[in-house]
């Protein structure tokens, strides 16, 4: 494709990411959930996957469904630099997706984690997926983290005892909105690493297919009565 | 002689309703169990009405509650009174409205337990449930009830040879039963790959308080369960033509130390084994004429501590029956149909209620396809408060 002098004005510096190896997950219900990069291309199912879910108040879903709905757009058409998006993906079928992006070489900036299926710690695994990402497959030293309900405070600040950074502002600024910024580092990672992060590689093939074309799921448990199908 | 009939039942979803009133989640499985009696338009005859709770003023900012929903029924000038007795207050409940009964206090009761919990973060709640503890003793050294559990499973293993295996095994069990339970709070199956077996498992079924890992704790829920009871003697018994009566025919109730570590087992749960003896000398029957149950399974070592107190299994002997399947849907002894605590979900206050609700759906032939006990005579409820210092048996009967 040829972009323009203007469009290449528009768009952010990058680094060129290496790509996330796919793992797969066994859950608590013995379903397999394979977590994977998404590629640009499948925009078209993650923004539907997404969509629903801002008009959720419960648990937040509304703003967090919105701004990645807006991040994601944002990745598809090169308007933010160095974002990352890794989907879980059960029999295909999306589960829970998260996005994160690159400030520069050494820091990481989490950006969002949505669960579609709950009650299977799926957003937990995949947090754990794009701190892996960013600490073991990119060489970053620390990704910045913000929360914005309180099942993400009590999920990421408390479960992973992250470092407060809110006395370092504006040094230590995390972009969503300027709320208090909280980093894993490294060392924190580590001493959390066994209890966090889960998943086995190589997906076998047979697996890794199933996750190939990403299917938007029929219903969410986050509004009773939906169904793709019907819309 | 006069005895006393269950003859509605009402329950809502177990889960996350703290977006709802506390007395409006009441007054809706109390208006089930209205519809479920057939007594709606009638509803004044209930003379008497007693709800369980145990956290309304502390995490609802609510007091007067049974008077309150009194009138959210529209059943005044029934007599109501609150009972607070821990985790088993909906156990002491349906206890209180039997006596009610009994002693010709009341000819028609209406019992409902209800919680809602989850106005407050995890530790919050776990701090209210701390606050049975003994307060200079046991909280103010940080103790609390998922604590306690796990050293009394820590200890249970060594001297018993449990293993993790045996209580993943009843975590898939409860699981099983509560899938197909519409009230059950977690309606998702697990499975021994996904909680035990699996090398994911260490993450995704994760240590709560060591031994305890996540499958073995009950949710934090919210919900209601509820009771009609009327005295089998009493004219007002014509109302009732909806559904068979379920009969309670033995009631006990027990209480043990306060403190755990004045026990000299800590293993022995006395409170557990006298409260059953009253309720079984009560009914006339013994742990061998018991068809199922639903045992306080808060941390699910008790099921495992609980059904040898009561006499189904001889004391370390229950890993076997439960690596048999003797107590599954299709065993010869199925405990927690409902789904247990584990599954179906723990309201603090409905908790009681709701085990005897289970017991009335299941003498009745009402449970869902999947869950239903093949013929059974009788069912035994037994709701554990504090860590085993006050506790409540109820055994039900068709006859």
């Amino acid at each position: 494709m040829i972009i323009d002098e203007l469009e290449k004005k528009l768009r952010p510096p990058e680094i060129l990411l290496k790509l996330y190896p796919p793992k797969v997950i066994t859950l608590a219900d013995g379903g397999k959930m394979v977590v994977r990069e998404a590629k640009r291309e499948e925009i078209g199912v993650l923004l539907e996957t997404v969509h629903p879910l801002m008009g959720v108040p419960r648990d937040f879903y509304d703003i967090v469904a919105a701004r990645m709905y807006a991040e994601l757009l944002g990745w598809f058409r090169y308007r933010v630099a160095n974002e990352f998006v890794l989907v879980g993906a059960i029999n295909g079928v999306i589960a829970g997706i998260v996005n994160s992006r690159l400030v520069d070489e050494k820091v990481g900036m989490s950006l969002h984690t949505l669960t579609i299926n709950r009650g299977l710690r799926i957003g937990a695994q995949l947090f754990a997926a794009k701190m892996e990402h960013h600490l073991e497959f990119l060489g970053q030293k620390e990704v910045w983290i913000v929360a914005e309900s309180p099942i993400g405070f009590r999920r990421w600040m408390i479960e992973y005892a992250l470092e407060n950074r809110e006395h370092l502002f504006p040094d230590t600024r995390h972009e969503l909105g300027g709320v208090p910024t909280y980093v894993l580092t490294r060392e924190l990672y580590d001493a959390v690493k066994k209890d966090k992060v889960s998943g086995q590689r190589p997906v076998p093939q047979e697996l890794l297919k199933t996750a190939d074309v990403l299917k938007a799921p029929e219903e969410y448990p986050q509004i009773p009565g939906y169904k793709r199908s019907k819309k | 002689m006069r005895r006393v009939a269950i003859t509605g039942i009402g329950h809502t979803i177990f889960g996350n309703l703290s977006d709802f009133d506390l007395v409006d989640v009441m007054g809706y499985a109390s208006s089930e169990a209205l519809d479920d009696a057939g007594i709606r338009k009638e509803r004044t005859i209930i003379d008497q009405v007693i709800v369980a709770n145990m956290g309304g003023c502390f995490l609802n900012h609510q007091a007067g509650i049974a008077s309150s929903l009194v009138s959210r029924l529209g059943l005044e000038p029934a007599q109501a009174e609150l009972v607070e007795n821990g985790p088993a207050s909906g156990g002491s409940a349906v206890k209180m409205g039997f006596a009610a009964i009994m002693s010709g206090l009341a000819d028609v009761v209406l019992v409902t337990g209800g919680e809602i919990m989850r106005t407050v973060p995890g530790w919050e709640g776990t701090d209210f449930v701390a606050s049975l503890l003994h307060p200079e003793a046991e909280y103010n050294y940080g103790l609390t009830l998922p604590a306690f559990g796990a050293m009394f499973t820590r200890m249970y293993m060594e001297r018993y040879g449990l293993t993790e295996r045996d209580l993943a095994l009843l975590s898939v069990k409860d699981h099983e039963n509560g899938e197909k339970n519409p009230f059950a709070h977690v309606r998702i199956p697990c499975t021994m790959e996904g909680i035990y077996e699996s090398p994911d498992a260490n993450v995704v079924n994760n240590f709560i308080a060591e031994p305890l890992r996540l499958y073995d704790m009950c949710p934090v829920s919210d919900g209601s369960a509820s009771l009609i009871m009327c005295a089998s003697d009493s004219p007002k018994m014509k109302y009732f033509k909806n559904k068979k009566p379920v009969f309670i025919v033995g009631v006990g109730s027990a209480t043990d130390t306060h403190c755990v570590h004045e026990r000299k087992d800590p293993l022995e749960l006395k409170a557990v084994s006298m409260s059953a003896e009253k309720a079984y000398k009560m009914a006339g029957v013994s742990a061998k004429d018991i068809s199922f149950a639903e045992l306080h399974d808060a941390f699910i070592i008790l099921e495992i501590a609980i059904s040898e107190e009561i006499g189904f299994f001889e004391r370390g002997k229950a890993k076997e029956a439960i690596q048999k399947g003797v107590t599954r849907i299709t065993g010869k002894l199925p405990i927690n149909t409902s789904g247990g605590l584990k599954a179906k979900g723990h309201p603090l206050g409905a908790t009681g209620v709701s085990q005897v609700h289970e017991l009335v759906k299941q003498l009745r032939g009402e449970a869902e396809k999947g869950r239903q006990v093949k013929d059974p005579k009788y069912g035994m409820a037994v709701n554990f408060g504090g860590f085993g210092n006050n506790v409540v048996t109820t055994i039900c009967s068709k006859e």
